[in-house]
């Protein structure tokens, strides 16, 4: 954050004598690191005015005071001790907060490891079995049908689907497979994965399909000319390579699901919590400093989490 | 990094206090509202901010007609209609919320109280908001923020709500209503008379609360209560210690799996009870409706324990002045000479001066909404469609008994923070 507004300061004086004068434009054509950040500075500027000053406003905000109807700018804590209450007290019990990052984190997990699981194969199918360029296509379009209703419809649609009097299971109990309903189709940590890895799928096929096609085919040949059967070419050629794409996708998934709520919340029949959820519940109160503290406490464990990602691939070297 | 963080906390509080400075200025001296209204006589344009309950498009299509009024909508639900109170007060003229957030809003000073000598139909306001009975004289439970006690000011700038009538009135009445458990007689199939049965485990895994804080622990207030657990002096203002034993009463029930899954909005508490998901559910009038009108049998069953009501009223911004403070008046009046009155009427809820309502209803529609008595022909909802076949009664009866049954209101603690800690808890629970 600093040094991005030190090169800022360094950037815009040049910018100003490039202007002014041929020598210095001369200069400036002369320069490349000047050109890079030249190119770079538009989005610099946006990334600056609409992600980090908001964010370092969140951050002041979560050590600010509140009553019932205002913010009160004077320092305090208030916000991360009344998240963290009871943590320490009520051990070896979980307090509020631990219980509901230890379900967001297995949510997270579980959804993780079922969209890498058949993004994975969806990409490798679209890559390597599917000849052709249009049907390569065609069949990622296909992957986006989720996204062409609303959020909400969308999850509406699953309650004539999975509920007590829904399709499957009439269909189960009509087939004798199973006396009564089955409860913990929906309104459960079952429906609400479902729905995470229906959505969220394609944001891991997207970057590995596209790590996979950029895969030299002759290396494929190679491998295969040297006597390597399927499963070693994969193990050893085709996942090192796709493994760009792989953190990449993984980052998608792990970054949305952290904070979502609204999924969460209706396949969960709201009884699941969510990370989201005491950032929403605390701002719908007013309690903007509270609902910032735990912003904050989010974003810290998700970098964590990104963090550790990024030091199995480096992924700046990948690109 | 620390001494950039407090340079910038100083600029945004001075640019905030550089706002309200503004904001303030423009509202105090009628000279910079004034005169640009002169030329835009024409164009009568109101921007109105409140839930979807009042917003229909016949009501403002009338008002145009009726005054040259346009209403300009802005829908929001109650929380995000307080946030943007708070946050943006210029960005509305004409607010209409509910009594409870008047905790928060009278405070903050964005809102301007009405001047009761200036509303024609002040003295025939439905006395429930202004002495706390009904009109046939049955005292009305008062626990939580019931309107009586928050409907004056003690002066017009004034943040303090006064103990008597004074004309600077809060919120003028709109609509209201008293809400109670929703449940479905054909899979229930016996009577429900208390509150206690929505944690009998006869409904395991099918009764369902709201996941709105302040309002959901009212509900489980009223279930606590009816099991005889315990009695609360307020059940609208409760101590940390009696959150504490609520919040552990619903806890219990929630790790037995009582509950199929909690709403938040209408569609959702509709789409729960229509599916069949829950048979025993707090819920609200117009979605039991709409229940029925799917043809599936949904009962808004009135309870030995007694109501829980709300209630929504009109004010203005605190930015609103001049011609535009005028235009705000006539529209208010407007709304409770009969039209808007009677359209809310229609819908199961209730209007806030009775006799201009009655005025534009038929007689048979007064007495089954009103009065209830079986209606004598179909009765229809305001867009023509049918709601209920002739010799229906409506659930709970006439308004004398529905209204004279509150037991208490929605309402904002002084222990807010907490429960809402504790809310949090329990979802997590």
């Amino acid at each position: 954050m600093d040094t991005s507004e030190d090169i800022l300061h360094q950037a815009s004086p040049d910018l100003v004598r490039g202007s002014e004068t041929k020598r210095a434009a001369k200069a400036a054509r002369l320069s490349p690191s000047f050109i890079s950040w030249l190119q770079a500075g538009p989005m610099m500027l946006v990334f600056l005015a609409f992600f980090l000053i908001p964010l370092v406003f969140v951050v002041i905000v979560s050590f600010w005071d509140y009553n019932e109807y205002q913010l009160l700018p004077a320092f305090s804590g208030r916000g991360y001790t009344d998240t963290f209450e009871g943590c320490i007290a009520q051990l070896p019990e979980l307090c509020t907060i631990g219980k509901t990052y230890l379900m967001t984190l297995k949510l997270c997990f579980m959804v993780w490891a079922i969209t890498l699981f058949v993004g994975f194969w969806v990409a490798y199918f679209l890559a390597f079995h599917v000849k052709s360029k249009t049907w390569q296509m065609g069949l990622s379009l296909l992957c986006t049908i989720p996204f062409w209703t609303s959020n909400v419809i969308r999850m509406i649609a699953w309650i004539p689907l999975l509920g007590r009097n829904g399709l499957v299971n009439s269909g189960l109990v009509k087939t004798g497979l199973i006396n009564h309903p089955l409860e913990w189709l929906l309104f459960s940590e079952f429906s609400v994965v479902l729905a995470l890895v229906h959505l969220f799928t394609f944001f891991m096929v997207v970057p590995i399909f596209n790590s996979m096609v950029r895969i030299d085919k002759s290396l494929i040949e190679a491998a295969y000319d040297a006597g390597a059967t399927g499963f070693q070419t994969l193990v050893n050629v085709i996942i090192p390579l796709a493994k760009p794409g792989i953190v990449i996708g993984s980052i998608f998934v792990i970054t949305i699901v952290m904070g979502d709520f609204i999924t969460i919340g209706v396949m969960g029949g709201q009884q699941i919590a969510a990370a989201g959820k005491i950032i929403e519940t605390r701002v719908n109160a007013l309690q903007f400093p509270a609902a910032a503290a735990n912003a904050v406490i989010l974003l810290a464990i998700t970098f964590l989490i990104i963090t550790m990602m990024s030091r199995i691939v480096d992924i700046k070297k990948e690109l | 990094m620390t001494e950039t963080t407090r340079t910038k906390g100083v600029s945004r509080r001075t640019l905030l206090k550089g706002t309200a400075g503004l904001a303030g200025l423009a509202a105090g001296s009628g000279a910079i509202t004034g005169f640009p209204y002169v030329k835009s006589a024409d164009a009568k344009v109101l921007r109105y901010l409140g839930t979807a309950v009042n917003e229909g498009d016949d009501i403002s299509k009338q008002c145009l007609k009726d005054t040259g009024i346009k209403i300009e909508y802005i829908t929001a639900t109650t929380d995000d209609v307080t946030k943007r109170v708070m946050t943006q007060p210029n960005s509305f003229d004409v607010l209409d919320t509910e009594y409870f957030s008047l905790k928060k809003l009278v405070p903050s000073g964005n809102i301007l109280a009405l001047d009761a000598k200036k509303i024609k139909e002040f003295d025939n306001i439905t006395p429930v908001f202004t002495k706390g009975e009904t009109p046939g004289g049955k005292k009305i439970g008062g626990q939580g923020t019931a309107p009586w006690k928050v409907l004056y000011l003690e002066g017009k700038d004034s943040k303090k709500f006064a103990t008597s009538a004074t004309e600077f009135v809060t919120l003028i009445p709109t609509v209201y209503n008293a809400d109670t458990l929703g449940i479905r007689p054909d899979l229930i199939k016996r009577p429900i008379s208390t509150w206690a049965e929505l944690l009998n485990p006869e409904f395991k895994g099918k009764a369902s609360i709201l996941n709105i804080p302040s309002i959901g622990i009212m509900d489980a207030a009223m279930v606590v209560e009816a099991t005889g657990k315990y009695k609360y002096a307020d059940k609208g203002n409760m101590t940390k210690e009696e959150i504490d034993l609520t919040m552990k009463v619903m806890t219990e029930a929630k790790k037995a799996g009582q509950f199929r899954a909690f709403w938040k909005d209408f569609n959702e508490s509709v789409n729960l009870m229509a599916s069949g998901e829950t048979v025993i559910q707090s819920m609200w009038s117009p979605a039991v409706t709409k229940v029925r009108s799917m043809g599936i049998p949904c009962t808004f069953q009135p309870l030995k324990e007694g109501y829980r009501s709300w209630a929504s009223g009109f004010c203005v911004s605190k930015g609103v002045s001049g011609a535009k403070l005028e235009w705000a008046y006539e529209f208010v009046n407007w709304f409770l000479s009969g039209y808007a009155g009677a359209y809310l009427n229609r819908q199961g809820y209730y209007s806030a001066v009775l006799s201009t309502a009655k005025a534009h209803m038929e007689p048979y529609e007064w007495a089954y909404w009103m009065e209830g008595k079986p209606a004598e022909k179909d009765i229809k909802a305001p867009d023509g469609s049918l709601l209920e076949k002739a010799g229906a009664v409506r659930d709970g009866g006439s308004y004398e008994d529905r209204m004279g049954g509150v037991a208490c209101w929605n309402a904002v603690m002084d222990e807010n923070d907490y429960m809402v800690r504790k809310w949090n808890e329990f979802i997590a629970a």
